[in-house]
C-alpha cells in the first residue's frame, strides 16, 4: 500500500493482481465447496436416513426438489425483473408519463438491460469499510428473501418445493433473517447514512415483524394448522376466504408487510431525501442489485403469505369445474399469481400516492396502533370462536358442526363470524385504539391541527433546553 | 404559539459557530461512544435543494444544533456588475433565482429605471405584471414539487411540473428562453406580447385551478402530509420580523407584509388581490399560503388581461444608459420574498456600487432556529418550507 499526496491509499499494480488472482482462486475454491456439497451432502442424508441405495431416492431427494428449486427460482427472478418494470410503469400512468419505452418495445426489454448494466458495473468496496461483511451483507439479504419461496404453495398438487407442517414459522423464522442483512450493509459501509439508515430499519422490522406476527393468529385460529397449504385446504373445508372471518387481521397484516418490506409510506431506511440511499448507499453494480431483488422478493413473499392465508391461496369460486388434473394445477398457480399481483398493484399504488412518515411516527404505528389492534383482534376472535363451539363443547350458540376430524361453521356459522368480524370487531377496535392514541379520537381537521401543535411545541420545548440538562 | 424563546435554545458551546466559521469536533471515541454525532447533510445531497451544505449534531435523530455552510455557488454577480454597463447586468440577475428570473429581471430593470426617472409605458407595466405573475406561479409550483418529494410525495413533483411546462413554453414563445429568460429590458420590454398570447395565457389559467385543487387533494387532508407538516417549525410573528424573513415565510406566521400591498409598485395598485395570511407559522401554513398565492396569482393575471392597454411596449430611453450621479433603492416581492436592488450611480455608464438584498439568503438564517429539537427527516422539510435557491444565497 502506498499512501499518496491526498492520504488515499493505493495499492501498486503487482500487489493489486496478486490480490486479484488470489481472489479469482477463492471464487473458484467456493464453487468447488458448493458443487462438493451439493452431490455429496444427500449422500449422508441416505446414510444417515438408512434409505436403501438407488434411483428412486436420488430422484426423490435430489433431482425433483433440484428441478423444482431451479425452476421457480427461474420463473420468480424473471418476475422480479418484471416487477421492477412494472412498477416503474405503474408509477408512470400515476404521474402522467409513460415510462420505460425506448428498449423494445414498450419498453419491455428494459428488466434485461437493467440487469445486464448492473452485471458490468463495477463493484466498488469503500477502502474503509469492513470488507468481508460489506460482501455477505447483500447475500445474507437476498437468501434469506429468496429461501422462503421453498414453501410457499403457489399452487394444487405439485407446485409447492416443501410442503413442511410448521410452513408459516418457517416463514416467519427465515424472513426474519433479512434484517440482519440490512444492519449488517450499513455497518459495514462505515458510512454514517448506511448506519443511519441500517439503525432506522432494524428497529423498523422487528416491530414490524411483531405486529405482523399478531396479525395471523386469529386466521390460524380457523386454520387449525401452520402448513400452508394446509391453511388453504382449510379455507376450503370452512367455505370461506378468512378476510371475511378477519378483516382486522388482514388489515394489520398488510400495513405490517409495508412496514416489513420497507415499502413506501415505511421507506425510511431508504428515504432518498433524507439519508441519500441508507443502506445500501455505498453499494454499487450487483451487490446493489441484490438488495433490490431481496426488496421485490419480499414484496412476492409478504403477498403471498396474505394470498394464502387470507384470500383462500389458489382456490377461486368455480375452480372445481375443472377435472384434468394437470390443467387444474396450472390454472391455479395461474389464480395464485393473479392475486399476487393484485397485492403486488396495492404496493404500488400506496408509494405513488403518499408521502412518507417520520421515524417516530412510525414506531407509534407500529407500537401503539398495529401491536394493540392484532392483539385485540386475537382476544376478539377467541371470544366469538368459543361462543360458536358445538353446545356439546360448551359453546353458546352452536355455529360449528364436527366434519370428520375438524369443526367447520354451518351456514349460519358464515354469516355469524363474518358479521362479527366487520360489524362488530371494527368499531370495538375503533374505541380500543381512540383511547390508547388520543389523537385518534379527534377527526376534525382543525381541532386535530391545534391539539398536533401543541403536542409539537411541547414536544420542542423539552427537547430545546440546554444539552446539560437533558443528558440527565 | 408557546415554543421555545431564543435564549432557551443551546448555544453550541464552541462546537458550531455561525456561518462559514465551523469548527466542527467529534467527541474523542467511536461513533458509538459518542452521545451526539455530526453529520454532513450536502453539498452533495438529494434534498438541499442545490449544494447548500448542512452540517447537524445529532443526538439519536434529534438535532441538537445545525450549521449551514454556503458559497458553493458564489459568482460575485455585485463585483461583476462594477465592471459592466447597466443593460449588460440584467442577464446575471437571471441567474440568481433561477427558478424565478422574471421576477428578479423586475426588481434590476425597476431599481435602473427609478435611478433614470424612467416612466415605463402602461402596456409594458400590465405585461410584466403578468409575467412576473406566471413566474410566482411557477417557481411555486416547483416549490411544491420539491418540498413534497422531500416529504416523500413523488407524484406531486411531476403534476406540479407538468403544469409548470406550460408556464415556460408561454415564456418560450413571448421572451425565446424558459429558465433563465431575461425577459425586460431598461424602459420596457424588447418585444410586444405575440398575437396568441392572450389565448394561451387564458386557456393555462382555465385549467390551472382544476389541478391546484388535485395537489391539494393529495396533500390538505391526508394524515401522512399533516403529521409531517403541521407544527412542525413553529415560527412566531414577532420571531419571524427579528429573523427580517420576508415573502410566504413571513405570512405564513401570520404578518400581513406583501410589497405589492405595502409599496406598491409597477401596475400592483390597479388590481384587486388578496394576501393569504398563516396562523400558527408552521410548515403546513407556508404551504397554505404558497397555494392560496398561486390562487391570487391567477386573480391577477386575468385582470390584468382583462385591462391590457394598447400602446407602445418601450420608454424613450437613450442607447447609452447613464443614470445621474446618486443612489436608489428598489425592491419587489419575489416569490421567496423581498429582493432588492441597491445601486450607486457616479455618473458613468457603470454602477459604482450593486447590492443585492436576497431573500431566500436572509430566510435561510431561520433554519438553525426552526430545526433544533426536530429530527432529520424534519430538516428536509424546514429546507424545504423556506424555499431557497441556491444562486440566490451564494450570489
Amino acid at each position: 500500500m502506498m499512501i499518496d499526496e491526498c492520504g488515499t491509499e493505493r495499492q501498486s499494480v503487482l500487489r493489486s493482481s496478486i490480490i486479484n488472482s488470489q481472489f479469482i482462486n477463492h471464487q473458484f475454491n467456493m464453487l468447488g465447496i458448493l458443487t462438493t456439497l451439493m452431490f455429496v451432502a444427500p449422500e449422508w442424508v441416505r446414510r444417515w436416513t438408512k434409505e436403501p441405495r438407488g434411483n428412486a431416492f436420488w430422484a426423490e431427494f435430489v433431482l425433483w426438489p433440484l428441478i423444482q428449486i431451479l425452476l421457480v427460482l427461474f420463473i420468480v427472478l424473471t418476475i422480479v425483473a418484471y416487477l421492477v418494470y412494472l412498477e416503474r410503469k405503474v408509477s408512470a400512468f400515476i404521474q402522467a408519463r409513460l415510462g420505460p419505452m425506448r428498449v423494445g418495445p414498450w419498453g419491455l426489454l428494459q428488466p434485461a438491460a437493467d440487469g445486464l448494466k448492473l452485471l458490468l458495473k463495477e463493484d466498488i468496496i469503500p477502502l474503509k469499510a469492513d470488507k468481508a461483511v460489506f460482501q455477505i451483507a447483500p447475500i445474507i439479504s437476498v437468501v434469506s428473501a429468496l429461501v422462503v419461496l421453498a414453501v410457499i404453495p403457489w399452487g394444487a398438487a405439485w407446485a409447492t418445493i416443501a410442503n413442511i407442517n410448521i410452513g408459516l414459522l418457517f416463514v416467519l423464522a427465515v424472513s426474519s433473517v433479512g434484517v440482519l442483512g440490512l444492519v449488517l450493509a450499513g455497518w459495514s459501509s462505515n458510512s454514517k447514512y448506511s448506519l443511519l439508515g441500517a439503525l432506522r430499519s432494524s428497529a423498523q422490522m422487528v416491530s414490524y415483524e411483531i405486529g405482523m406476527g399478531l396479525s395471523i393468529i386469529g386466521a390460524l385460529m380457523f386454520a387449525r394448522t401452520l402448513s400452508m397449504s394446509g391453511i388453504i385446504d382449510a379455507q376450503q373445508a370452512d367455505g370461506v376466504w378468512y378476510v371475511f372471518f378477519q378483516p382486522i387481521g388482514f388489515l394489520v397484516y398488510m400495513v405490517s408487510a409495508l412496514g416489513e418490506t420497507n415499502r413506501a409510506p415505511f421507506d425510511l431506511p431508504e428515504a432518498e431525501s433524507e439519508l441519500v440511499a441508507g443502506y445500501h448507499t455505498e453499494y454499487s453494480g450487483f451487490r446493489w442489485a441484490l438488495f433490490f431483488m431481496a426488496e421485490y422478493t419480499g414484496m412476492i413473499v409478504t403477498s403471498a403469505i396474505a394470498v394464502t392465508l387470507f384470500l383462500g391461496g389458489w382456490q377461486f369460486p368455480g375452480l372445481n369445474l375443472i377435472t384434468n388434473k394437470t390443467v387444474f394445477a396450472f390454472v391455479s398457480i395461474g389464480v395464485f399469481a393473479a392475486k399476487i399481483l393484485v397485492l403486488i398493484y396495492l404496493y404500488m399504488w400506496f408509494r405513488w400516492t403518499w408521502p412518507r412518515y417520520r421515524y417516530d411516527q412510525l414506531m407509534d404505528l407500529g407500537w401503539k396502533w398495529m401491536i394493540p389492534a392484532g392483539l385485540a383482534n386475537i382476544v376478539l376472535t377467541g371470544i366469538w370462536y368459543v361462543l360458536a363451539l358445538p353446545k356439546s363443547q360448551g359453546g353458546l350458540w352452536g355455529f360449528m358442526a364436527l366434519k370428520g376430524d375438524r369443526l367447520v361453521p354451518t351456514k349460519w356459522g358464515i354469516a355469524y363470524f363474518v358479521a362479527t368480524g366487520f360489524a362488530v370487531t371494527i368499531p370495538i377496535i375503533w374505541i380500543v385504539l381512540a383511547s390508547i392514541n388520543r389523537r385518534s379520537r379527534d377527526f376534525n381537521l382543525h381541532a386535530q391541527r391545534q391539539l398536533q401543535i401543541k403536542l409539537r411545541a411541547e414536544r420542542l420545548q423539552r427537547h430545546s433546553e440546554p444539552a446539560g440538562e437533558s443528558a440527565s | 404559539m408557546n415554543v421555545a424563546p431564543n435564549n432557551q435554545i443551546p448555544n453550541s458551546q464552541g462546537l458550531v459557530k455561525g456561518m462559514h466559521e465551523q469548527e466542527v469536533e467529534i467527541a474523542p471515541g467511536t461513533l458509538f461512544d459518542a452521545e451526539e454525532m455530526v453529520i454532513n447533510m450536502g453539498p452533495q445531497h438529494p434534498s438541499t435543494h442545490g449544494v447548500l451544505r448542512v452540517i447537524l449534531k445529532l443526538d439519536g435523530e434529534t438535532v441538537r444544533d445545525l450549521d449551514c455552510d454556503i458559497g458553493y455557488l458564489h459568482r460575485g454577480v455585485e463585483k461583476i456588475a462594477e465592471h459592466d454597463t447597466y443593460a449588460m447586468i440584467t442577464p446575471y440577475w437571471d441567474r440568481l433565482d433561477y427558478v424565478a428570473a422574471v421576477s428578479n429581471d423586475l426588481c434590476y430593470v425597476g431599481g435602473v429605471e427609478k435611478l433614470l426617472g424612467v416612466e415605463v409605458p402602461r402596456r409594458a407595466e400590465y405585461l410584466r405584471v403578468i409575467l412576473t405573475e406566471l413566474q410566482r406561479i411557477a417557481s411555486h409550483l416547483l416549490w411544491l414539487g420539491t418540498h413534497a418529494i422531500d416529504i416523500g410525495a413523488v407524484t406531486v413533483l411531476l403534476y406540479a411540473f407538468r403544469e409548470r411546462e406550460e408556464i415556460l413554453k408561454i415564456f418560450e414563445d413571448f421572451i425565446g428562453a424558459r429558465l433563465t429568460a431575461h425577459a425586460f429590458r431598461i424602459g420596457g420590454l424588447w418585444w410586444d406580447a405575440y398575437p396568441e398570447f392572450d389565448k394561451r395565457v387564458r386557456d393555462f389559467l382555465k385549467i390551472l385551478p382544476g389541478r391546484i385543487d388535485e395537489y391539494e387533494t393529495l396533500l390538505n387532508a391526508n394524515r401522512i402530509w399533516l403529521s409531517r407538516t403541521v407544527g412542525i417549525g413553529i415560527l412566531p410573528a414577532d420571531e419571524a420580523i427579528n429573523l427580517s424573513l420576508t415573502g410566504p415565510v413571513l405570512r405564513g406566521s401570520g404578518v400581513n407584509y406583501d410589497l405589492r400591498k405595502a409599496q406598491p409598485y409597477s401596475a400592483y395598485p390597479e388590481f384587486d388581490f388578496e394576501i393569504p395570511l398563516g396562523e400558527n407559522g408552521d410548515t403546513y401554513d407556508r404551504y397554505l399560503v404558497r397555494m392560496a398565492e398561486i390562487r391570487q396569482s391567477i386573480r391577477i393575471i386575468e385582470q390584468a388581461l382583462d385591462g391590457l392597454p394598447e400602446g407602445p411596449v418601450m420608454a424613450k430611453v437613450p442607447k447609452v444608459i447613464k443614470p445621474p450621479v446618486g443612489e436608489v433603492y428598489f425592491s419587489i416581492e419575489a416569490p421567496k420574498g423581498e429582493i432588492g436592488v441597491y445601486l450607486v450611480s457616479d455618473g458613468t455608464t457603470k454602477p459604482y456600487r450593486m447590492r443585492i438584498r436576497p431573500p431566500a439568503f436572509i430566510n435561510l438564517q431561520s433554519l438553525r432556529r426552526l430545526s433544533i429539537g426536530h429530527l432529520v427527516a424534519d430538516v428536509v422539510a424546514l429546507i424545504g418550507t423556506i424555499d431557497i435557491v441556491l444562486g440566490e444565497v451564494d450570489r
